[in-house]
């Protein structure tokens, strides 16, 4: 198919069930979709409806029970887990709930941490410009737990960006802030996003934050009830 | 590379490895330490000790010794003296008297020096040489018998010699004691002169070598191929068994402690490798997500802990070299002693146990580290996978024990030392599983305080976390162990090791007493106003036969059994076993019973001559033969320079033999003149002062005993690393529930009730756990390592338990004084 091809993810009938005590639940059934490249997608839908479980998927971190998921070209689940690690790390940017600075490094040191591992010899020089992209060029050598909320999420957009991803993945990027700060960060995030001209799936169940995607996907039950703008599959 | 350098400094920095770098630093220099002292200083021991021989190996004949003798000494490049040995009378102002004359060569003494004084109660002086040629040197109690002062002549066989000092130390006067007068030394050039050697004069040659270890051995191997009869080679391990033993054990004790410290260390080490692990699955998982691959991960970690091992080790080489130069100076001011340069084995081998403990006991939890699933990063709880981690351990383990083993040079003590701990960890786990599950069981929460809250809080968290609690427990438990067993051991087995010599010590043994001479002597000493000492019975006879079959000297090929039964034993009699020994096998014989004769033997002489319970021995007494079975087995010092002997028999079979009496008692320094007065009134009685061999010997122990306390500090040091270890291995755990608990409102008492409740029930277990291993491992090393009796130590039974509650009760002090400062908002988002 056309779509397909074109398509940077495209999820095909991915399921997930883990069993729980004697019974198995069933947290995602028969998810179908398609993200085009450049385009803003927002997964909606009641805690616990699965939107963290497809995320995951999405991003190869979990294993689906059934079902496929293309990545940039590459069908995620017939590599290993090492090289749906090394697809990772060139493709894919994350943005979490609850940020996942390294406690240990200082901010411009989780920044270079992505650059690092992938062997980049300016992971200084360019992960000190992404963050005073994000305006945190004063706060180089703060750890995370000297920083708010905002910042460290802002730290996580830098270290998201500076390896020019084709697709980030956020996961309630404002979860954990106050209405303020956490406008700010999205503010940035759609700054950067246009900018790179970033591919975005940002799961949230903040509605106006999700009108503000080209598309939303709304899923209820681990089912996508409904996918607004363009059609899927 | 790059990166796992900059994680390194990272990690540094934010204090994840310290840790696990002072374990190793001290591990490495607690081995390293001890291996440099062993190395340098023991070596120059060794040869300290020798001069209680005189040399390094001396050779003994009733006939000159053949001139290839002394050829191959020279060829060997060792150094050579000699000494020839007789009885002889010496007389003066018309006196005469029997002395020991020793005549030696001016190399004499090879080993140790000779001390001499111009005259009587003056200051002595180390002597370089023996008496000069046409002089004689007397010794204190020979000088005062025959009432001479330096320049007064003593004559000597054909010859009258100008008396040119007073001999104050001869250093291997200590060995064998029995049957010596008073000394004469003269120099052996002058000997020909006197004409004292004539055919069937009783005369021993002596011929000392000593220099390179190496050397000495070779020589000593190759004359012990060429002895004939009436020679005999001695070295230490034969001539001076005291001294043996005393440094046999130091070495023992050093090994002990060193290999505890290497041990204590792998468990801290294990446990903050856990730690950092723990710390780290959310960092690995977000390097998961960022696109690193877990052969990646691995290598990243793993070269991060063998830089920080290469580092800590190198650092602890520098330290234990440092710990050894201390040791070595404090030492070698008493010995006196030159020591040959350090080589850099020891460093080697410190660097080489260094690796292999971080090998062995972080790279199992660092493997777990990369199996980190990277989902982990949306859902904490999936954690990393548990499993394989017992194999790893069990591996890097033994890999460990065999290195100690190997290290130490004692498969027994490592073996008992790494056999007791990995016993230890398994049964302190399972006790510490067991007893926590009893102490938080609803019965013992009722009895206790149903009414608080703060108590029940506690006991409920004891319950939740039973099994890393478990592991909590039996790591304070082992910490407390090792420290514990190091102060007993250290307290007891040092006092014991004392007693065995103590400063009041017999210094006099008095030998040949005739039975008419007790009630006169009992009366001189009453009128000097000294107690007059235990007397014992001696006679003299020879083994001819064991259950019927006769022996030889031919029998035996170990060359004290040989020299046992060539020479006559002195046997004794009592009713009842002798205060001061201890029956080890058997029972003590029935002195009224007069059936079949019954003995009891000395331990060792069994060991030696393969004599067993209810064997049947025969001697040779005055002419006629006594045979007994042996009923008991007794165990003795040697070295407590009491009378002490070999075979004790019934006193109804042995009294009819001819009997002399024997005994040892202290002289206080200002009734020496008594001594003078005694040998007048009693001339044939044998007066040996035997107080200069114990002096050498209380000097070599005390520097053995600072030598092994320095090293002490280590193992503490080791033991206080796994405590704390053990103590921050829960502690983000708990601050993360107690943050939590104050968010729903628990008050600050509540809090740190719960906390104690909990802390103190572990302490109290931990602390029992700990007496009981330290008791039972210190019992074993006792008996089995160093041959000594330890005292009861009821006081450990509180001390112990006591020590874990204390010490636990202050952690949750310290603990929750913390968790309290600090705003849950913030102690939540510090721990994530
Ligand atoms: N490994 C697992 N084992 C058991 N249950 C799971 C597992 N993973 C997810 N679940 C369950 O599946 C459901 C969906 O979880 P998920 O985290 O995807 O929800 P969510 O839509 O992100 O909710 P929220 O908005 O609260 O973050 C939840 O009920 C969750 O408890
Ligand atoms: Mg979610």
């Amino acid at each position: 198919m056309p779509l397909e091809v074109k398509a940077l993810l495209a999820a095909r009938g991915v399921g997930k069930v883990v069993k729980s005590g004697a019974s198995d639940l069933v947290i995602l059934r028969d998810i179908d979709l398609a993200v085009m490249p450049g385009e803003a997608v927002a997964i909606v839908g009641a805690s616990g409806s699965g939107k963290s479980t497809l995320l995951a998927l999405l991003a190869g971190l979990d294993v689906p029970s059934k079902g496929s998921v293309t990545l940039d070209g590459e069908d995620l689940f017939a590599l290993d887990e090492d090289a749906r690690a090394a697809l990772r790390g060139r493709a894919v940017g994350f943005v979490f709930q609850s940020f996942q600075l390294l406690p240990a490094l200082d901010a411009l040191e989780n920044v270079m941490l992505p650059l690092e591992l992938a062997g980049r010899r300016d992971a200084e020089s360019a992960a000190k410009q992404m963050l005073e992209r994000v305006g945190l060029g004063e706060r180089l050598h703060h750890y995370p737990k000297h920083l708010s909320g905002g910042e460290q999420q802002r730290v996580a957009l830098a270290r998201a960006f500076v390896v020019e991803p084709k697709l980030l993945l956020a996961d309630e990027p404002t979860g954990s802030l106050d209405e303020t700060s956490g406008e700010a960060v999205i503010g940035l995030m759609f700054e950067l996003n246009r900018e790179r001209g970033t591919t975005l799936v940002m799961v949230t169940h903040d509605e106006q934050l999700a009108a503000r995607c080209g598309r939303i996907i709304r899923l209820v039950g681990g089912r996508v009830e409904s996918s607004d703008g363009r059609a899927v599959a | 590379m790059r990166l796992a350098v900059r994680m390194l400094g990272r990690d540094w920095r934010a204090g994840e490895l310290r840790v696990l770098a002072l374990a190793l630093v001290v591990a490495v220099a607690s081995v390293t330490s001890v291996t440099f002292v062993a190395d340098r200083i023991w070596n120059a021991m060794v040869r300290d000790a020798h001069q209680l021989l005189g040399g390094d190996v001396s050779l003994q004949a009733d006939q000159p010794w053949p001139r290839e003798f002394a050829e191959e000494i020279a060829r060997r490049g060792l150094a050579r003296a000699e000494s020839v040995n007789l009885a002889s009378m010496a007389q003066a102002n018309g006196q005469s008297l029997l002395a020991g004359v020793k005549a030696v060569t001016d190399s004499y003494p090879l080993r140790g020096r000779l001390r001499s004084a111009p005259g009587l109660n003056q200051p002595d002086a180390p002597a370089p040489r023996g008496p000069a040629r046409g002089t004689v040197w007397l010794d204190e109690r020979l000088t005062s018998a025959l009432g001479v002062v330096p320049g007064e002549r003593v004559k000597l066989g054909n010859v009258q010699f100008p008396v040119a000092a007073v001999l104050t130390l001869e250093p291997d006067r200590g060995a064998n004691f029995f049957n010596i007068a008073p000394r004469l030394m003269m120099n052996k050039d002058d000997l020909p002169a006197t004409g004292l050697i004539q055919i069937g004069s009783r005369v021993t040659y002596q011929l000392l070598a000593a220099g390179e270890r190496k050397d000495v051995d070779e020589f000593s191997a190759w004359a012990k191929q060429r002895l004939g009869r009436g020679q005999r080679l001695e070295s230490l391990e034969n001539a001076r068994p005291e001294v043996r033993n005393t440094i046999d054990r130091a070495q023992s004790f050093l090994g002990l402690t060193a290999l505890l410290a290497a041990v204590l260390a792998g468990v801290a080490i294990a446990l903050g490798t856990r730690r950092f692990v723990e710390r780290h699955l959310d960092g690995c998982a977000v390097m998961r997500c960022l696109g690193a691959s877990q052969s990646r991960l691995l290598a990243l970690y793993g070269t991060e802990f063998l830089l920080l091992g290469l580092g800590a080790c190198a650092a602890g080489c520098a330290v234990g070299y440092a710990a050894h130069a201390l040791i070595v100076q404090w030492i070698a001011g008493i010995l006196q002693v030159q020591l040959p340069p350090a080589s850099p084995l020891p460093a080697l081998q410190g660097y080489l146990v260094g690796l292999v403990l971080l090998l062995g006991f972080s790279l199992p939890p660092l493997i777990q580290l990369k199996n980190v699933p990277a989902v982990r990063v949306m859902r904490r709880e999936s954690g990393a996978p548990r499993g394989g981690a017992l194999a790893a351990y069990a591996a890097g383990f033994a890999s460990l024990a065999g290195l100690l083993v190997w290290q130490a040079g004692n498969v027994k003590l490592g073996a008992i030392v790494v056999g007791g701990f990995a016993t230890a960890v398994v049964v302190f786990v399972a006790a510490g599983w067991l007893a926590l599950r009893a102490a938080a069981s609803g019965a013992v929460a009722r009895a206790l305080g149903a009414r608080s809250m703060a108590v029940r809080l506690g006991l409920a968290s004891l319950r939740r976390h039973s099994r890393s609690n478990a592991v909590q427990v039996a790591s304070l438990a082992l910490g407390l162990t090792a420290i514990l067993l190091l102060s007993i051991t250290r307290a007891d087995l040092i006092g014991a090791w004392r007693r065995a010599a103590p400063p009041d010590a017999p210094n006099r043994f008095m030998l040949n007493i005739q039975p008419d001479q007790i009630a006169p002597l009992g009366e001189f000493f009453a009128s000097n106003g000294i107690p007059m000492p235990d007397l014992y019975p001696m006679i003299r006879g020879r083994l001819t036969a064991v259950n019927g079959k006769p022996v030889s000297e031919q029998d035996y090929v170990d060359e004290r059994a040989r020299r046992l039964v060539e020479r006559e034993f002195n046997l004794s009699y009592s009713a009842g076993p002798p205060p001061h020994n201890r029956v080890s096998a058997g029972r003590w014989f029935d002195a009224q019973s007069k059936g079949a004769a019954e003995i009891s033997i000395e331990e060792g002489l069994g060991k030696t001559l393969g004599l067993k319970l209810g064997d049947a021995v025969t001697f040779n007494i005055a002419g006629e033969p006594y045979s007994a079975r042996i009923t008991s087995l007794r165990g003795l010092k040697w070295d407590s320079m009491k009378v002490n002997f070999f075979v004790i028999g019934q006193p109804w079979a042995l009294e009819r033999y001819p009997t002399s009496w024997i005994t040892s008692f202290r002289l206080a320094p200002q009734h020496e003149p008594l001594i003078n007065r005694l040998a007048a009134r009693f001339p044939n009685l044998t007066i040996v002062d035997v107080g200069a061999a114990l002096k050498q010997l209380q000097a070599v122990l005390d520097q053995v005993i600072v030598a092994v306390q320095f090293v002490f500090l280590f193992a503490l040091a080791a033991g206080l690393l796994v405590l704390y270890a053990a103590l921050v291995a829960t502690e983000d755990e708990r601050r993360r529930e107690a943050a939590v608990m104050r968010a729903f409102g628990a008050s600050s008492a509540q809090i740190a009730g719960a906390q104690r409740t909990e802390f103190a029930a572990m302490g109290l277990v931990a602390g029992l756990l700990a007496t009981v291993g330290a008791l039972a491992i210190s019992a074993v090393l006792a008996r089995r390592v160093f041959e000594l009796d330890l005292p009861a130590n009821g006081w450990l039974w509180i001390a112990g338990p006591l020590a874990g509650l204390a010490l636990l009760s202050l952690n949750a002090w310290l603990s929750s004084r913390k968790v309290l400062r600090m705003s849950p908002a913030l102690t939540l988002r510090d721990t994530g």
